[in-house]
């Protein structure tokens, strides 16, 4: 359930021009305007939807001024303008998808903003997360992304779930908004997400990134496909995240997330053609966008003709995370960062194996580790003597756990696993060691 | 007939750190054979143990998903471009496909 609104927070107004509208027409806030169908390249047509609109709503004169420039455009116009601010849009995520989702909506005038996020700003998001400051690390990341939101654009009612969306809660947060974007950076919650929208009849504005890549759509079931019809499944158990494969440019999700603010503003005003049925593919190292064709799939499992999803599943049980992180196929011996430094004090001969990347390797290191990348681990065991004690480290000791499961399977026995890797070390040993 | 595969970047490490690959092959199943036997750790990465496609990896002939056309039947010539799209989670922390 969300949790109970910090009273320091914005208040959602009891008589938004949104809810009122909404009471009065029993269709709810989507209509379909039949002035809007848009025809999509060889598609045929495709309904938009389009938010009413509340004759009695206005805008103030300081707010004329603001959006003058949208004012001036035909495509926007006051009654664009008006549509925007009587919108509630609700972003999954106020990372790297999420600051710009944020950012833009703000500050082109979208009335209320919801936003489901339970983290909190750490170091690390800087490099990508600009809707937070320096000065914000250590806080929730909806307070220091309302905080943000309030300096851009006053106006917007900033609604924050301070949660973690799962299927007891999804459908209550989301009945209240005319859109989803969703910015999240899991499968679990991805496939949520999705059938939420589904279940509820709201279009889904995607964007997901990996390293130089990243991809869009708007998922609608009601006019296209949804993310089941993309990928009915995903990753299988096993494939769990590394952090030598990780890692996204900063400038990436501030692209990437743009997309899906602007698809998300021309689904509000009802202009242009949108992301539906299309798969937009980002390629930012060789700078290309491509475009695939999406079909709905009929046998979809939960927009198909004969859906077998009709409600909220558990999606970290169909995503195989549950229980997945501590069950190795073989006990894996651990170590601590202290205890290894105590052998190091008392001059005990072992080995010590560093099974991190090149590029890692350079960015810290234990004094007398020797480097074996976990990919060349099968290829190099025969460097190590399974006569000598080892202990094997990575980042966190994920990756390290699995070479230390890979070579007990080859027969070396005085073998341990580093726990919690050089972040351990840089913790408990080495103050002076960089973290990342 | 050289047909280009494109390698997404999730897949990259598994194929010589290649964006792309010519292959020669008439249909999609052909130059995906081609593209593992060349690469062979992509294989368990694209197809599951009864060789057929993984349901988190599409595959596309220009732009329609070969799904929808004839499957891994579905003839190609030197002027197509066959992607390979994984899923993708996306944001800070990445669930990736990894060994």
């Amino acid at each position: 359930m969300p949790r109970e609104r910090d009273p320091g927070l914005i208040p959602p107004s009891k008589n938004s021009a949104f809810q009122t509208n909404e009471q009065n027409d029993p269709k709810g806030a989507w209509a379909t305007n039949q002035d809007l169908l848009v025809n999509i390249k060889g598609e045929g047509k495709v309904k938009m939807p389009t938010l009413t609109s509340d004759p009695t709503l206005q805008l103030s004169n300081d707010e004329i001024l603001r959006y003058s420039r949208h004012l001036i455009m035909p495509e926007v116009a006051m009654e664009g303008q008006l549509k925007l601010k009587q919108a509630k849009v609700l972003c999954i995520g106020a990372g790297g998808l999420g600051t710009p989702l944020a950012l833009y909506l703000a500050a082109a005038g979208v009335g209320t903003l919801g936003m489901v996020d339970f983290d909190v700003v750490d170091f690390t998001n800087l490099q990508r997360q600009v809707i937070h400051d320096t000065d914000d690390v250590g806080r929730p990341k909806l307070e220091s992304a309302r905080d943000t939101i309030r300096d851009i654009n006053p106006n917007v009612e900033v609604i924050p779930y301070e949660t973690h969306l799962n299927s007891e809660n999804a459908l209550e947060i989301f009945k209240d908004y005319d859109i989803v974007a969703d910015g999240t950076d899991n499968f679990p919650t991805r496939y949520l997400v999705n059938d939420a929208c589904v279940l509820l009849g709201k279009p889904n504005v995607y964007g997901s990134i990996f390293r130089f890549e990243g991809q869009a759509s708007v998922f609608y079931a009601k006019e296209g496909p949804c993310y089941r019809c993309l990928y009915p499944e995903p990753p299988p158990p096993g494939l769990v995240p590394s952090c030598a494969e990780g890692g996204v440019l900063g400038v990436l999700p501030g692209i990437v997330g743009s997309i899906q603010a602007l698809e998300t503003i021309k689904l509000i005003l009802g202009k242009g053609k949108p992301l539906i049925g299309r798969l937009l593919l980002f390629d930012a190292l060789n700078l290309k966008f491509r475009e695939l064709k999406l079909r709905k799939n009929p046998e979809c499992p939960v927009c198909g003709t004969h859906p077998t999803v009709t409600k909220l599943i558990d999606y970290e049980q169909f995503c195989g995370i549950r229980g997945e992180e501590h069950v190795p196929e073989t006990h894996v011996p651990e170590i601590t960062a202290k205890e290894v430094k105590q052998m190091m004090d008392e001059k005990k001969p072992f080995v010590l194996v560093d099974v991190r990347e090149p590029h890692e390797y350079q960015i810290c290191r234990i004094d007398g580790a020797k480097l074996i990348p976990l990919g060349d681990v099968p290829k190099r065991m025969h460097e190590l003597n399974s006569a000598d004690d080892i202990v094997v480290h990575c980042r966190s000791g994920v990756r390290s756990a699995r070479a230390v499961e890979f070579l007990m399977k080859s027969g070396f026995k005085k073998i341990h696993n580093l726990k919690g890797g050089v972040l351990a070390w840089a913790r408990d040993v080495d103050p002076s060691m960089p973290s990342y | 007939m050289a047909v280009k595969v494109v390698i997404p970047t999730p897949l990259r490490q598994f194929a010589g750190k290649k964006d792309s690959v010519d292959i020669d092959a008439k249909t999609v199943g052909e130059a995906l054979a081609g593209l593992t036997s060349q690469f062979g750790d992509l294989r368990k990465h694209l197809f599951n143990e009864e060789g057929k496609l993984r349901s988190f990896v599409n595959v596309y002939v220009n732009d329609e998903d070969i799904r929808f056309l004839q499957k891994d039947q579905t003839p190609v010539n030197d002027s197509d471009v066959i992607s390979i799209v994984p899923s993708i989670a996306g944001g800070s922390l990445i669930r990736c496909i990894c060994s």
